[in-house]
């Protein structure tokens, strides 16, 4: 017995860090160390009673001083903080990817550790089937662990029930992000969520991806029960999705892909580009829509007028020219185009440099239908404008594509260029 | 090596048969039968080196707990009389609580595993221990007597 305590001793480690200590070097450093410090204490007692006694004079001035001396270096040490968080945030910012799942290998689980204090289980497949540690196993309700031993034709899987298992989890609604861990009775608990935050239970918890096994968004359970733990945090009861007592096929991710962060090449969309996407406009005819695309091409939007959806910027241009086209073939009056050109380029003839065409115009439009002018059926060149525009505006509406056919399916520009 | 298989492959099938400890029962009824410590003693730490390999956790703790277990279970065997159902019961309890005891004590003293003591849980998955082993050993017996 004193052999398998002392090879027990050899293998277990401390820390989990890969310099960790083994507990038999433990046991010697603790055997050793209090005698040294006995002797230490010994020797700084007989030091500070000497000092202490003797040397008193000055001490609160020095005190005072050294005081200041701390208010200011606090100072200091918040604004350098500040830097290096901005720092931080920065490089992260530059380095950032999400992984995403690209191959999984479906396995059948075969037998259990055979204790109910290790919550792990057996797979089928191994490292002939391309499996190494560390990778994470899921099932189609949630996440289950992590591959922690591989043989070669079996796996042992460690489940996020157990204890000495840690996932990265985070709050749907609120991103909060917590650890998950196990307990000895096999439920799940996030930790590390301050108890100043507004945790509600049926709430869903996903994989935060921080901890590099899992990747992120993937579905780990549900808030069961919220109470207050200690050292101000709060505790929460998870209940895995997956239902890790009856599992009987999961699926090993094998391969995961790594992509930057979606960066909006669009740029952010405009409330008045949304809108003019969506108000009615009439189709181009060529020799119009080439005027059209002249006037405009002025402005820096080249693109002809058409049915099809379009980039804000495109379909910008394309219910300016529609408009302008409009406000041609049936003889608006200028105003009426003014204010239906969609901006100042379809009704004089040349547009603002360097500002979007569509959206002054249709500020003007929109303001003017807030004034109060009469509104005849929402399309953008024909709803606002004097009253003889309207006369003009319902023939408009009257034409082969009416204006409520081409406003309700239009879609909004992010569906029409994904990324 | 058949408890170990069924210890390791039932649960998954019936959740609530991993409150049993097979390889206990096993280890006591060997070590009760030989009446030897020394043997008592090396069965288990076999049996119990050889459940800690099919978990997560260092190998070593049920190793040190059945060897405990071993050891006691056969110098009890070879003082009283275990052969009746009764005896066989109370002693099956004792040397559960007296595992679990050991386990925990190895568990959170030594790897650290933050693990709980319940006297309830402890008493009660002894209980049901111990009617199965009362069983199991009835058909030991009767596997042994063939032999």
């Amino acid at each position: 017995m004193f052999l398998q305590v002392l090879g027990l001793a050899v293998q277990v480690k401390r820390s989990a860090d890969a310099e960790s200590t083994r507990l038999i070097r433990i046991w010697a450093v603790d055997l050793i160390t209090p005698f040294e410090r006995g002797l230490v204490w010994a020797q700084n007692g007989t030091g500070d009673l000497w000092y202490n006694y003797f040397f008193l004079r000055g001490v609160r001035a020095e005190n005072r001083q050294l005081k200041e001396q701390i208010e200011q270096m606090r100072l200091e040490q918040v604004r350098l903080s500040e830097d290096a968080t901005q720092a931080h945030r920065l490089q992260s910012l530059l380095a950032f990817k999400e992984q995403y799942i690209a191959k999984t290998l479906p396995a059948q689980v075969i037998g259990s550790s055979g204790s109910d204090l290790s919550r792990s289980v057996y797979i089928d497949r191994g490292s002939n089937d391309g499996l190494t540690p560390d990778m994470a196993v899921i099932t189609a309700g949630g996440i289950v662990g992590k591959v922690l031993r591989v043989y070669p034709s079996t796996s042992l899987v460690l489940m996020i029930n157990d204890q000495s298992s840690g996932v990265g989890g985070m709050l749907e609604k609120s991103r909060l992000q917590g650890v998950l861990r196990g307990t000895p009775n096999g439920e799940v608990i996030m930790e590390r969520v301050m108890s100043d935050e507004q945790v509600t239970p049926g709430e869903t918890v996903l994989s935060s991806g921080g901890d590099q096994i899992f990747p992120k968004g993937l579905p780990v359970g549900t808030v069961s029960k919220v109470s207050t733990g200690k050292d101000m945090f709060l505790n929460i009861q998870v209940k895995p999705a997956a239902d890790l007592s009856r599992l009987e096929e999961v699926l090993v991710v094998t391969e995961k892909q790594e992509k930057n962060a979606a960066v909006e090449t669009v740029g952010r969309v405009r409330a008045a580009d949304i809108l003019a996407q969506r108000l009615p406009s009439v189709p181009d005819k060529p020799a119009a829509a080439a005027a059209g695309t002249t006037a405009s091409g002025a402005a820096g939007q080249g693109t002809n007028g058409g049915a099809k959806p379009q980039t804000p910027a495109a379909s910008s241009t394309r219910s300016e020219g529609a408009e302008h086209n409009q406000a041609k073939s049936v003889g608006t009056m200028p105003a009426a185009s003014a204010a239906t050109g969609g901006n100042a380029s379809g009704a004089h003839g040349a547009p603002v440099a360097g500002q979007p065409a569509t959206g002054e115009g249709l500020k003007k439009v929109v303001q003017k239908a807030a004034v109060g002018a009469p509104v005849s059926n929402g399309a953008s060149g024909n709803t606002t404008g004097s009253s003889p525009a309207n006369p003009a505006a319902k023939p408009a509406t009257a034409r082969p594509k009416p204006a409520t056919a081409e406003s309700t399916p239009q879609p909004p520009p992010t569906e029409d260029n994904p990324h | 090596m058949l408890a170990l298989f069924l210890q390791a492959y039932l649960p998954r099938r019936l959740p609530f048969f991993s409150i049993f400890d097979l390889p206990l029962l096993v280890t006591i009824f060997f070590a009760m039968a030989r009446r030897n410590p020394i043997s008592g003693l090396f069965t288990g730490a076999a049996i119990g080196l050889a459940q800690d390999m099919l978990g997560a956790y260092p190998i070593g703790i049920y190793g040190i707990a059945k060897t405990v277990v071993g050891y006691l279970a056969s110098s009890l065997g070879a003082k009283l009389d275990v052969e009746n159902a009764g005896a066989r019961l109370l002693v099956t309890l004792g040397f559960y609580l007296v595992h679990a005891a050991v386990y925990f004590t190895v568990a959170r003293g030594m790897v650290n595993l933050t693990l709980n003591w319940s006297w309830s849980r402890g008493i009660l998955a002894g209980l049901a221990n111990a009617i199965l082993g009362v069983g199991l050993y009835f058909v030991l017996d009767k596997f042994k007597q063939r032999t």
